[in-house]
């Protein structure tokens, strides 16, 4: 055949037969769609990359400095207090949004379900300074909500329960969203199965379409939660204090400059890398495999 | 005693209408076989009945209680019912755990759940897979495994939603077995739907045919096959003669009836002037010449048109001013000789000629 004369050439000249072996491979298997596909994909990674590389370089060239920064009680107290809130914010998610992502799930498509769904869209489509806005304004203490509610004791302005209502607020598409899509690729069979066999509709969902839905909860929940703690804007406006990280660094490059601030803002990095990393590793060991049918 | 008893359940999902005006009535301790095509409404009425979804309107009692006033009592009533599906669905567990469920569901303690389980799965001959995980097992065992996590909740109805669909031949022969020895042996009542024909008239005691969402007739499967009660119906017990013709006269309980100029005679009670015959191919006979003595009160020559061998039939065409469709057995068309063209000897029983209404189509 005609190839496999081609690629026997009864002359190879030595020196060039890896580089002729390595044209004829590249000539005849790539795919030159998806090498430009990479090269631009590259480009938008490198800029991450480059800018990580970036402040890694000037923080690293000084250490003692930026240890210094990270371990102040500022810093480390901040950084406890943001992924506690945007923790805290996860788990009323989890609570209320579950429930909502079901319903949204299960229902048929109708004009007040498009209703609900733009309605729990709404903070990803508003600038965020528009979103703490609106929080703030329900929640401030003559707020319609905040009043009755720091008529009991529970003070959302420059408070922590504040810094939870915001980032609940911001993150609560992406949970809702998630576990949605997880509860929809949960098969209705399924369910049918457990119901027939006797089961009610709640131990139909806690037994059957909540663990095959663990991985999108878990998901949402990650996903929320980063959005969460990296929450700034929506935040400021109803509280400025507690100095949650976004504010702590904003505080920073305002007052010390960008010295300091740069300092937190790579401590923030290795530590987000870190908590991001073990999480996603974590993802292995959760939920059933699927049994979709 | 009727044990479910359904009337005008209609249901529709959002504009599509899926049942209209289901009339049903189940008796205790028969298999009821629901045949009809795909999309007739089979498993959704299946549904309604094991109240896994409300229909939209009508009245439903089962075991005798209202079930649309008794709201409240779905989920003791739907304990009492089992249902398995067409696709056999088993969760990622191992058969164990499959076959537990609906008795942990109910509360059972352990020992029980472990002794009814194990007799469940000696029943349906797969004991040595307890372990197994029931995803590993071919479709065929799924749906045993289905089957016997169903059993053993002790269901007083059984609905089977096309049941062996997907299923070869010996699965299937296993569950068609375990069904009729509960209805012998339990007296377990038994709504099975079915797009088999032959399954509809193995097993069931009676049979209801649905069509575009209506129970179209309910009877005796014989009755169902050779006495069609309209067309839609003949089509789909695989009727070969629809014929429309005209009552010309009638004498000694016979009717006589023309179709493009050839007479018929029919021993039902004609429904009306304009009618179509009703012809089962295997009711009519082939000859090679005038046969001496014959009971058929049709004897006519005719011309073979076409002949088309389909598995152990064959099914041969006759002219004789209208064409018939015949199904004639393998051996007995070799023996026949059949080649077109060729004159052969037609013979009808007047009761193989069912008359239904014509109605005119548009």
């Amino acid at each position: 055949m005609k190839t496999e004369a081609l690629s026997t050439d009864p002359f190879p000249a030595d020196g060039e037969t890896i580089v002729t072996r390595w044209k004829e491979h590249l000539g005849r298997y790539t795919d030159w769609c998806t090498v430009w596909f990479c090269i631009m994909g590259a480009a938008l990674v490198g800029v991450t990359v480059l800018a990580i590389v970036n402040i890694a370089t000037t923080e690293l060239a000084d250490p003692a400095h930026l240890l210094k920064v990270a371990a102040t009680s500022e810093v480390i107290g901040s950084i406890l207090l943001t992924f506690g809130a945007g923790a805290n914010a996860v788990l009323l998610l989890i609570l209320f949004g579950t429930p909502l992502a079901y319903v949204l799930a299960r229902s048929r498509p109708s004009r007040f379900k498009g209703v609900v769904e733009s309605i729990v869209d709404i903070p990803l489509i508003l600038p965020h300074t528009v979103a703490g806005l609106l929080v703030y304004l329900l929640f401030m203490r003559r707020g319609w909500l905040g009043a009755p509610l720091s008529d009991v004791g529970l003070a959302f302005e420059d408070a922590y329960p504040g810094t939870v209502i915001a980032m609940l607020f911001v993150a609560s598409p992406f949970f809702v969203n998630t576990m949605r899509e997880g509860f929809e690729k949960v098969p209705v069979h399924l369910e049918n199965v457990a119901r027939t066999l006797g089961a009610g509709t709640f131990t139909t969902f806690r037994t059957v379409t909540l663990p095959l839905s663990l991985r999108h909860m878990y998901s949402g929940a990650v996903l929320a939660w980063g959005r969460a703690i990296g929450e700034f804007a929506g935040v400021i406006m109803i509280a400025y204090y507690p100095f949650i990280i976004s504010t702590l660094i904003y505080y920073s490059f305002t007052t010390d400059g960008i010295h300091t601030s740069r300092s937190i803002a790579f401590t923030v990095i290795l530590v987000s890398f870190g908590v991001f990393y073990l999480l996603r590793r974590m993802t292995r060991y959760l939920g059933r495999y699927d049994d979709r049918v | 005693m009727a044990i479910i008893e359904a009337h005008q359940i209609r249901k529709s999902y959002g504009n599509l209408e899926v049942l209209h005006d289901v009339d049903l009535s189940v008796r205790e301790g028969e298999i009821l076989g629901l045949i009809g095509p795909s999309g007739s409404g089979k498993s959704t009425l299946l549904r309604i009945l094991d109240l896994i979804e409300p229909p939209n309107s009508g009245k439903l009692s089962i075991f005798g209680i209202d079930t649309v006033k008794d709201h409240g009592r779905w989920l003791d009533l739907r304990r009492r019912m089992g249902m398995l599906f067409q696709r056999p669905i088993v969760f990622n567990a191992s058969v164990y755990d499959n076959v537990a469920m609906g008795l942990r569901y109910r509360g059972t303690s352990r020992d029980d759940i472990d002794r009814k389980v194990k007799e469940a799965l000696e029943a349906v001959g797969l004991s040595r897979y307890v372990k197994s995980r029931a995803t590993d097992l071919s479709g065929g065992e799924q749906q045993r495994v289905a089957l016997s996590r169903v059993l053993v909740t002790d269901p007083e109805i059984l609905f089977l939603d096309e049941p062996t669909a997907n299923l070869d031949p010996t699965s299937t022969a296993t569950i068609e077995a375990i069904v009729t020895r509960l209805n012998r042996e339990a007296n377990m009542t038994v709504v099975i739907s079915t797009h088999d024909l032959a399954q509809g008239q193995r097993l069931a005691h009676r049979v209801g045919v649905m069509i575009e969402g209506m129970i179209a007739q309910t009877g005796a499967s014989r009755e169902i096959f050779h006495e069609p009660k309209d067309r839609r119906i003949a089509r789909f017990v695989g009727v070969q003669n629809i014929i429309p013709g005209r009552v010309v006269s009638r004498s000694d309980g016979l009717a006589v009836v023309e179709a493009r100029g050839k007479q018929i005679l029919s021993a039902t009670p004609t429904p009306g002037e304009e009618v179509d015959m009703v012809i089962r191919g295997e009711d009519i006979s082939l000859h090679r010449r005038e046969p001496g003595f014959e009971e058929a009160e049709n004897l006519f020559p005719a011309t073979v048109t076409t002949i088309e061998p389909t598995a152990p039939f064959v099914n041969v065409t006759v002219h004789c001013g209208c064409d018939l469709a015949a199904l004639v057995t393998a051996r007995r068309a070799e023996t026949l000789g059949l080649h077109d063209g060729m004159q052969v000897w037609v013979s009808i029983q007047a009761k193989a000629v069912h008359l239904i209404p014509r109605v005119q189509s548009g």
